[in-house]
């Protein structure tokens, strides 16, 4: 379908959690759907760590479909014939909103001098967004993974902003396992001599240490059982047409090797490095429950939204613990708070892929 | 659509815009009802999945959970009404159960079948067997209920706990009954306060 894909200058500088201020920041995001005259059908999607604005229309890179077309169109679970869905590409990254590739004032990329960022950040420029649509109260605000932590900030941070909360394979915090993966993924970057301390914009990127970072994070992503589904020990046939067999070299001879190699590799077409260490640090540094003196329902005191939160049993990246965890601070806090873990083989990337489940509960949630 | 017989004695029995929760709602029929015919604030806990989805679909606010170990999550008193229909039986420990029941509503309410209604006792009495009947349809090793209980079990287990019977309802096939209850009734609700 359609989208609309626009850039904004916020007008006001972006205070920031590290302290500073980010001058002249610029969110690139897409529209669907057509806003009600009085503005109380908007529904604000929150991507997830690479994902960008391009929910349900072609990516302009890539040219594949829009990372969640399956749940968000005409007809769909999120019916865009009913509700205006914004996406914005989040700050930090690098698919139109300011971030480490952007111009710093002095016209060159900021690279290194970039600002570290928080999640809090992020939503607070998306709440910037939402201000200059002049749209006060969101109908909904939804994210999986990255996403979900976002609307877990909208809802703590601009409680009067959001009428429901819809959070999909998340977490309140991250997990030191969390925070090892990610820190694995950096080292890669910055261990690629082309990463330069960051400055190789121009130049040639440090696209092996993303390749592996990606590689490593997509890991995360499936289940083990889905990794056996789809490669169990099936060797990889050569290029040339023979049957796959061992090298007894360093080929990728087992097909989930090609695979991870070509997910790393396509991930460098479309993301950029520094990006990938700014919102990864984002995600580290999230804990809802330490902004809030310790005590996670002190986050939602008082809210009047009603949040639902979704997650898959075979999801080991964010597992239902962490979901149990957010709805146990809802009730403690009274909230109105719906619960499912759905049953689905894919690890976390579940939330992307077919589930029909899913798609039951987030249209019977935003109705 | 019309509820249950106990179901029905429980929600003629809530206020309206009071805050109830449904521990084991099922698929949220109660819920529905009471959201819809008294503008309550229903939340409900099950553990069966698939009805926690059919129950989101309808907008209701429900958590997958255990009530055996997630009602420890809620404040206390944090509703008018605590219902409990037809879930004491399957409790790990209906005693505890009952205890928290009373600490997160201000009422509670429990129903649940009579294994001591006289299909029961005569299966038992002049079979051998364990029962099966309307009331308890299923056979003893496939059975959620691992502890059956009588009306006067729990008038007895309700008296300990230093509960106060606020009101009671029994009945068999869907019909009220009113006395010899203890050997009539299938089904009892009760409504509870502390």
């Amino acid at each position: 379908m359609a989208g609309t894909s626009k850039t904004i200058e916020l007008p006001n500088p972006l205070p920031l959690d590290g302290g500073g201020e980010l001058a002249r920041a610029q969110l690139a995001y897409q529209t669907y759907g057509t806003l009600n005259e009085d503005r109380s059908n908007a529904i604000l999607l929150c991507h997830a760590l690479t994902g960008d604005q391009h929910v349900a229309s072609p990516h302009p890179v890539t040219g594949k479909p829009g990372w969640w077309e399956r749940m968000v169109g005409p007809g769909k679970p999120i019916d865009t014939d009913r509700y205006h869905v914004i996406c914005a590409n989040v700050i930090g990254s690098c698919m139109g909103s300011t971030g480490p590739a952007s111009l710093a004032g002095d016209g060159t990329p900021y690279a290194m001098r970039f600002p570290v960022i928080t999640i809090r950040d992020m939503v607070r420029a998306l709440v910037g967004l939402l201000d200059a649509l002049g749209i006060e109260k969101l109908h909904t605000v939804v994210g999986g993974s990255m996403g979900g932590m976002q609307a877990l900030s909208l809802a703590a941070n601009w409680p009067e902003r959001a009428a429901r909360v819809l959070v999909i394979a998340s977490t309140s915090r991250h997990s030191a396992q969390n925070i090892a993966f990610h820190e694995l993924g950096r080292q890669a970057i910055m261990a690629d001599p082309r990463w330069n301390k960051g400055d190789y914009y121009g130049g040639e990127a440090p696209d092996n240490g993303l390749a592996v970072a990606r590689m490593a994070a997509h890991i995360t992503y499936l289940s083990e059982e889905a990794l056996t589904a789809k490669f169990g020990r099936n060797l990889q046939d050569r290029p040339d047409g023979t049957r796959g067999a061992k090298s007894f070299g360093f080929d990728a001879d087992f097909q989930v090797e090609s695979y991870l190699r070509y997910q790393g590799n396509g991930f460098t077409q479309r993301f950029d490095a520094n990006s990938y260490l700014y919102i990864t640090r984002a995600m580290d540094y999230f804990d809802l429950a330490e902004e809030n003196g310790g005590k996670l329902a002190n986050a939602f005191a008082g809210t009047a939204a009603r949040f639902c939160l979704v997650s898959f049993d075979s999801d080991w990246l964010y597992p239902t613990a962490e979901s149990r965890h957010v709805v146990r601070a809802l009730n403690a806090a009274g909230a109105a708070v719906s619960f499912v873990e759905l049953s689905a083989p894919h690890g976390h990337d579940s939330f992307l892929l077919d589930v029909p489940a899913l798609d039951r509960v987030v249209k019977g949630f935003i109705e | 659509m019309s509820l249950r017989p106990d179901l029905e004695a429980i929600a003629g029995a809530i206020g309206a815009g009071s805050r109830v929760l449904d521990i084991g709602c099922g698929d949220g029929a109660l819920l529905a009802n009471l959201r819809d015919t008294k503008q309550v604030d229903a939340r409900g806990m099950e553990i069966d999945g698939t009805c926690v989805e059919r129950c989101v679909a309808q907008g209701l606010s429900v958590v997958q959970g255990d009530a055996n170990r997630d009602l420890a999550d809620y404040p206390d008193k944090g509703f008018d009404y605590a219902v409990l229909s037809q879930t004491l039986q399957t409790a790990l420990r209906p005693d505890l159960m009952l205890d928290q029941l009373l600490r997160v509503g201000r009422q509670a309410f429990v129903s649940f079948p009579n294994f001591a209604h006289w299909r029961t006792r005569s299966a038992l009495m002049l079979h051998g067997r364990m029962p099966v009947t309307r009331a308890i349809p299923v056979s003893w090793y496939e059975t959620p209920n691992i502890h059956h209980v009588t009306v006067s079990d729990f008038r007895e287990l309700a008296r300990q706990k230093g509960a106060h019977v606020e009101r009671e309802w029994f009945f068999a096939n869907g019909s009220p009954v009113r006395a010899g209850v203890n050997l009539r009734a299938e089904f009892a609700v009760f409504q509870l306060s502390r």
